[in-house]
């Protein structure tokens, strides 16, 4: 009578596409599932092992793509309206995205701590949505970005103070290998 | 796979019984002094002075269990803020009988105006068996018939528990909560990649069992009606979804939600049947509802604001739930079949995480203004909002089985800040950290255990 799903409980094929992509681009923090894995899940990637072929002087690494251009954007307190420097700075990883399109995206929306849990999971899915409309405007194929909302569960900066908070409002463009994302 | 304790599973199953009435319901006389009770809606409460002798440990194996039974029942009182204890190093009589004649003279001497005086025995099957008699010390009498409840050992904090509750409600003429569990978030790790599972614990912090491991974020889970259940939000796939947890086997399941949409803030209906919640598509949260049963969907708000935090009012009629469709966060009611909603909360700040009360009387929320975090309580049209709390960061209340007493999360600010328990009474008073040995989140209490 129920048709409610069993618990799965094998990997998901991002953990494969996961691996591949970090045996090819020797990276790591490109993996949607990494947090779902117990990983730390800042979204603060950058922790790269500095060989050549994926390093920051790569214009196609990820490493380059999160620090050179930059993965993240900030919001305004309880805002999800992307800021002029966020617009400027979505439209270089659009032309990113659409230079090296063997990647796809999760883009994490994350809240600051003052608010509610349930009301941060959704303005963190507001910010997230704001990013992936802005760069599907700028002409990168939807099927390559999928959002996900952190709300509150994951900030960068753990002070209490408006100089973490605003750290902690953002929307990171998490990179992985493979040409959509399921 | 989950490990499934022994405990969790022998609680599932355990039945207490109340095994017969004896003695008689001594009358109470009617004196100058009324019978005791405790008007608990009055507006200062001097707490009442009560006795819990140890309780008489009739064989040798009840010995080992005689005297932590007595004191669980003193500790559920006294935490009430309702009663406070006489200490027994002020006792004048000393209780060496259950059937011996009470001495009211010499409790009255000691200001006592309640005492529960028991005894314990242990049979050669293990059982254990408590035998109890309140007493109206001031009015010479016994307060209600003398109770005997039963259960096998390792349930004596249930048994005690239930003891509590029977001095509770004859005292207060309410219902009771102290035979009831938690189920909330255990916290450890750093601020920034906190690790989270869900446990379950007595609601005074005792017997904490975990019911996931810490391998995925899990947030906010809730009881079904009957605390069979647990419904909470889980990354385990590695975005957010609703979860669904079989408390006496221990084992979770997926609710059929679409797997592209990020679904969180489940909730049960009081029937058990169906499920509240929201989904998260693009920049819009609305609400929904599924009949468990059939994976049937309903969509409730169609705005494109955030609905989110959905609570059944307990007849199951109406859906409270805050929404920031104009502007900010705010408290609306609607039919629990969706359409028109009306908002409620009208005051300075924002509202959310809105709770109905058992009672049906009251809606319980989480308010922000001027940087500060308040629990508070309102009747359902939004009058005589009351704020109970205030810290740095309080939210996400639940109600006591009997509606008086409201658990919440409390978090300190900073690199260092973590997340605790707290309860406090409706009154605004009594407010307690409830004991976890770790930090804790997003507690939800259970109906009252059968």
């Amino acid at each position: 009578m129920t048709q409610i799903l069993s618990q799965k409980l094998h990997k998901s094929p991002r953990v494969a596409a996961f691996v591949l992509m970090s045996a090819l681009a020797l990276t790591a923090c490109t993996n949607p599932d990494r947090f779902g894995a117990g990983g730390a899940g800042t979204g603060a990637a950058g922790a790269n092992g500095g060989i050549i072929a994926g390093s920051i002087n790569d214009p196609t690494s990820t490493a380059y793509f999160n620090q050179t251009i930059g993965d993240r954007v900030l919001f305004l307190v309880d805002q999800s309206t992307l800021t002029d420097s966020a617009r400027g700075q979505l439209a270089q990883q659009a032309q990113w995205l659409l230079a090296n399109p063997e990647y796809t995206a999760i883009i994490e929306g994350h809240a600051d701590e003052q608010g509610t849990r349930d009301y941060n999971l959704a303005l963190g899915s507001r910010r997230a949505a704001a990013v992936q409309d802005f760069l599907i405007s700028q002409g990168v194929n939807p099927a390559r970005l999928k959002p996900i909302t952190y709300g509150k569960e994951r900030p960068i900066e753990v002070c209490s103070n408006e100089s973490c908070y605003a750290q902690n409002r953002r929307a990171v463009t998490v990179l992985a290998a493979g040409a959509g994302v399921s | 796979m989950i490990h499934l304790s022994a405990y969790v599973r022998c609680l599932a199953a355990t039945t207490l019984t109340a095994a017969y009435m004896f003695g008689f319901a001594a009358p109470l006389t009617a004196q100058d002094q009324g019978p005791l009770k405790i008007e608990i809606t009055q507006g200062v409460i001097e707490p009442l002075p009560v006795a819990v002798p140890d309780f008489i440990a009739e064989t040798a194996q009840a010995a080992e269990f005689a005297k932590q039974i007595s004191d669980v029942i003193a500790a559920d009182l006294v935490g009430t803020g309702l009663f406070r204890e006489v200490p027994d190093s002020a006792y004048i009589s000393k209780v060496t009988s259950f059937e011996s004649p009470v001495q009211y003279a010499d409790w009255k001497a000691i200001n006592v105006q309640g005492l529960v005086t028991g005894a314990v025995s242990v049979d050669a099957g293990g059982n254990l068996s408590v035998k109890f008699r309140v007493f109206d010390v001031f009015n010479d009498g016994q307060l209600g018939s003398g109770l005997q409840l039963g259960g096998s050992t390792n349930s004596w904090r249930r048994i005690a528990h239930k003891v509590a509750d029977v001095v509770y409600s004859r005292i207060t003429g309410e219902g009771a909560y102290f035979d009831s569990r938690v189920v909330f978030v255990s916290e450890a790790g750093s601020k920034q990649a906190r690790e989270k599972r869900l446990a379950v614990m007595d609601y005074d912090g005792a017997n904490v069992q975990y019911l996931t491991d810490a391998s995925a974020i899990v947030l906010a889970p809730r009881f079904s009606p009957t605390g069979d259940r647990v419904l909470y939000t889980s990354y385990e796939s590695g975005f957010p979804q609703i979860m669904m947890l079989d408390v006496g086997t221990v084992t979770r399941r997926q609710l059929p939600v679409p797997t592209e949409s990020m679904s969180f803030a489940p909730r049960f209906s009081p029937d058990g049947r169906s499920v509240v919640y929201s989904v998260s598509t693009g920049a819009n949260t609305d609400l929904y509802r599924m009949d468990i049963a059939s994976g049937q969907v309903a969509r409730l708000t169609n705005t494109p604001a955030i609905e989110t935090a959905p609570s059944f009012s307990p007849d199951g009629s109406k859906i409270v739930f805050e929404s920031d469709r104009s502007g900010t966060q705010q408290i609306y009611i609607m039919d629990a079949a969706g359409g028109d909603a009306k908002r409620i909360s009208f005051g300075q700040g924002r509202y959310g995480t809105p709770v109905w009360s058992p009672r049906g009387d009251l809606i319980a929320f989480t308010k922000q203004a001027n940087g500060r975090f308040h629990i508070g309580v309102m009747r359902t049209d939004g009058s005589e909002e009351r704020l109970l709390t205030a810290s740095f960061l309080d939210e996400g209340p639940s109600w006591s089985p009997n509606g008086r007493v409201i658990m919440f999360t409390r978090e300190t600010q900073g690199a260092t800040g973590e997340s605790a328990l707290y309860s406090v009474d409706i009154s605004g008073r009594n407010l307690r950290r409830v004991p976890t040995n770790s930090g804790a989140s997003d507690p939800a209490w259970s109906p009252l255990l059968k």
